[in-house]
């Protein structure tokens, strides 16, 4: 013990410094949500966004999420997931039951929706946990093979479960609907059927908040002591096991805070709809927040929030092509991969991205200054 | 960098000349618009709609467009004071990307929508008809829940429940047999509803439900272990409430295990017969309730199948005449009511409604055909059975 705080103090300067580039970082993610965010709601109020905007605000919001949380297991923590998704149903059906279950009791729409992205919070975070158990102890490929089962096993059980409500309280039932309800009873979950007739509470605010909440406690994460354990053991796990970090108890906090927030993601995503069914959440849709993170960079959340807006708005850009509009989507896919890779592209976008950071650094400084007279 | 800029403005030269050389021969009313266009444009109703051209699903998506389309072009072409205009977006059979579409085609201008093909694509996009008063009449999305609790959403086919007690009724009165195996999809709402209803009538027509079993997505392409069990347990008649695709594969497999009982689809299998690398030889002698017959000898679909031929170079099934049926219905509306092009979608709205609660429809799936307030259809159901290859009215 002592000698780790021995160490800190040593490097205390270094860290600071470490932390004032980080703290910048995260100032620029926070402003760019912020800025984007209030323009388009200002755009949205005054009419100017298109009915296909105006109906993508919420999907997009929710996938900035998706793509925030994976980003902390695969960015930070180092483990590829590949049944994110599944987390999303379990988010998106707890959630959307509970907003169904409180429709009578909780009037306010924005207090039920918020109790509902809670309650899809906690069950993603229990299933994270559960999940974690067993898969957090693999590595690898291990890890990645047994996160694709579980998002087709979630998607399998949603599938064939059935949850009713009536006056006698919850009721349910596997593979068939034996949940006998009263005539009064509702069925919140009807197996294939999925959940139908959902009152459509997301809004965009709500989506906005819960990204801004997403990233902070993602950043505070990363730069917590957890954080940096966690992309100690990502690092190399060896070293990190040889100086006692306990691996399984960093990664366990990780990978359960990222399921918490990809549930809410789901919640939000289907509060968005009338009606959500368990085979949304395929193989897919977890691929899709996987490339959304690759190439938006892995550990860097801006780049994910951009790739997730950019890759949900760009299919649905791109239908004057019809036919050949996947096509066209893969292409650019591929464009866009090749353009970050390329060598000379990146040299330019760093010139630029150092001639902003020093008009925007030479002002900050000089309002140091000015402070400081 | 030269070079991959080079890369990028040929591909895209390709691509928009791909784009082009093709838009021409599937939307033939294209190279007439034009030229009246000014005039079209003041007097022509936005008729839009959403379903899955591309993917798994695609067949029914593109043959409702092309069936709608066929009826579009039969309308302008009478020159009359209703002009139509039609736009299809693709929504992948996914709820999601099909609210998108429905917000692309609001942008686009759209008073009447033909809702989405798909079922559960429709029960989204229905709600945000019922929000935005943009009357909807769907070609085939069947679910009940498509058009509960909305006044301006209708049905041109079937509900579910509906297909499942037409079809035990159909096996009874035939009397095609006593034992019978259901082989589902347990994860498709589709499927689902038609399988719950059936079962229910066959219990009550003294049918014997011998073998029930299930797949689901991602499961769907071995079916040993269901025939098997329909074999084991000695079932007549196997009924399929399930689409053409795993209807094709079950057809091949049963027929290598070398079983041969009689096949029972609904609409779903409707387009197996046009699935491409099938070998039809398989479907011979399955029957199927479908609400239209391709072979059927009078005027209009000898006409209609003829000019679907011609164009899309295949024989229609019946999304094809439900989204045929879907136009004129409309247009029928339309001439009661006495609308005009420049009407608003809720004025469009309220007249289409009042109109379809209370007029008789005659088309290609069905003569008499009324609607309930609830939005629900109701005509009679046809057998048919394919042989050599085609379909064949069963009555």
């Amino acid at each position: 013990m002592n000698m780790k705080l021995g160490k800190l103090g040593a490097s205390e300067t270094d860290k600071l410094r470490h932390m004032n580039s980080f703290g910048r970082k995260n100032a620029i993610t926070y402003g760019f949500v912020i800025v984007v965010g209030a323009i388009l709601m200002a755009l949205n109020a005054t009419g100017g966004l298109s009915s296909m905007m105006r109906g993508m605000l919420v999907p997009i919001c929710a996938y900035v999420v998706m793509a925030i949380s994976l980003n902390l297991t695969v960015g930070i923590m180092g483990e590829l997931s590949l049944g994110h998704a599944g987390f999303m149903s379990v988010g998106a059906f707890t959630g959307t039951a509970a907003a169904i279950s409180l429709q009578n009791l909780i009037p306010q729409a924005g207090l039920r929706l918020f109790i509902a992205l809670l309650v899809g919070a906690i069950f993603g975070a229990i299933f994270g946990f559960l999940i974690g158990i067993p898969v957090l102890r693999l590595k690898g490929d291990y890890l990645a093979i047994v996160t694709l089962a579980f998002g087709e096993i979630i998607k399998s059980i949603f599938n064939n479960l059935f949850v009713g409500l009536d006056s006698r309280g919850f009721h349910f039932s596997l593979l068939s609907d034996k949940t006998n309800l009263e005539p009064d009873g509702k069925l919140i979950i009807g197996g294939p059927m999925g959940i139908g007739g959902i009152q459509k509470i997301s809004t965009f605010l709500a989506g906005l908040i819960l990204i801004l909440v997403a990233l902070f406690l993602v950043f505070h994460f990363i730069n917590s002591r957890q954080g940096r354990a966690v992309m100690a053991i990502r690092d190399n796990r060896i070293a990190a096991e040889s100086v006692g970090i306990p691996v399984f108890r960093y990664k366990m906090t990780a990978f359960t805070l990222s399921a918490a927030i990809a549930g809410a993601a789901g919640t939000l995503f289907a509060m968005n709809y009338s009606t959500i069914v368990a085979n949304k959440f395929d193989f897919n849709t977890s691929i899709l927040i996987l490339v959304f993170v690759v190439l938006g960079g892995q550990g860097n959340l801006l780049g994910g929030i951009i790739a997730a807006a950019a890759l949900t708005i760009l299919p649905e850009a791109l239908r004057q092509f019809s036919d050949y509009r996947m096509l066209v989507y893969a292409i650019v896919l591929i464009l866009v991969m090749l353009a970050t890779n390329n060598a000379t592209f990146r040299d330019k976008l760093g010139k630029c991205g150092r001639k902003i950071k020093s008009i925007f650094g030479g002002k900050a400084r000089e309002k140091e200054e000015t402070a400081n007279v | 960098m030269k070079r991959i800029v080079a890369l990028i403005l040929a591909l895209m030269m390709v691509l928009s000349l791909a784009a082009c050389g093709t838009t021409q021969p599937t939307e033939p009313t294209e190279p007439t618009e034009p030229s009246d266009a000014p005039e079209a444009s003041a007097t022509a109703f936005k008729i839009g709609g959403t379903g899955p051209l591309t993917g798994g699903a695609a067949i029914y998506g593109n043959a409702a467009k092309n069936g709608a389309q066929i009826a579009v072009d039969e309308i302008n072409a009478l020159g009359g004071d209703i002009q139509f205009e039609l736009r299809y977006e693709d929504d992948v059979h996914d709820a999601e990307k099909a609210v998108n579409a429905y917000n692309t085609l609001k942008d686009w201008g759209m008073q009447i929508s033909l809702g989405s093909v798909t079922t559960k694509p429709c029960e989204a996009t229905s709600v945000e008809n019922y929000a935005d008063r943009i009357f909807a009449l769907t070609p085939s999305a069947s679910s009940p829940a498509v058009v509960a609790n909305k006044d301006n959403v209708f049905q041109m086919c079937f509900t579910d429940p509906n297909q499942g007690s037409a079809s035990a009724q159909y096996i009874a009165d035939k009397g095609l047999a006593t034992k019978v195996a259901v082989i589902w999809k347990n994860d498709d709402v589709y499927s689902k509803g038609i399988h719950d209803k059936f079962c229910e009538k066959a219990a009550e027509l003294g049918i014997e439900v011998v073998s029930d079993t299930t797949f689901a997505d991602g499961n769907d392409t071995d079916f040993s272990v269901q025939i098997s069990d329909a074999q084991s347990n000695g079932a007549e008649l196997v009924f399929l409430p399930i689409y053409y695709q795993p209807a094709s594969l079950i057809f091949a497999q049963a027929s290598t295990a070398g079983y041969a009982p009689k096949w029972f689809g609904v609409d779903g299998m409707d387009g197996i017969l046009t699935m491409k690398g099938f070998d039809t030889a398989l479907a011979e002698g399955v029957m199927l309730l479908t609400p239209f017959n391709a072979d059927a000898e009078d005027e209009r679909t000898a006409a209609f199948v003829a000019k679907y031929q011609e164009q899309f170079g295949e024989i229609p099934n019946q999304f094809a005449a439900d989204g045929y049926d879907c136009i004129y219905a409309i247009y029928q509306a339309i001439q009661n009511a006495g609308l005009t092009a420049d009407m608003s979608n809720e004025d469009i709205c309220a007249a289409l409604i009042e109109q379809f609660t209370t007029m008789t429809f005659d088309g290609l799936t069905g003569t008499g055909v009324t609607w309930n307030a609830t939005g629900e259809v109701s005509k009679s159901p046809k057998g048919m059975v394919i042989e050599n290859g085609a379909y064949v009215g069963l009555d």
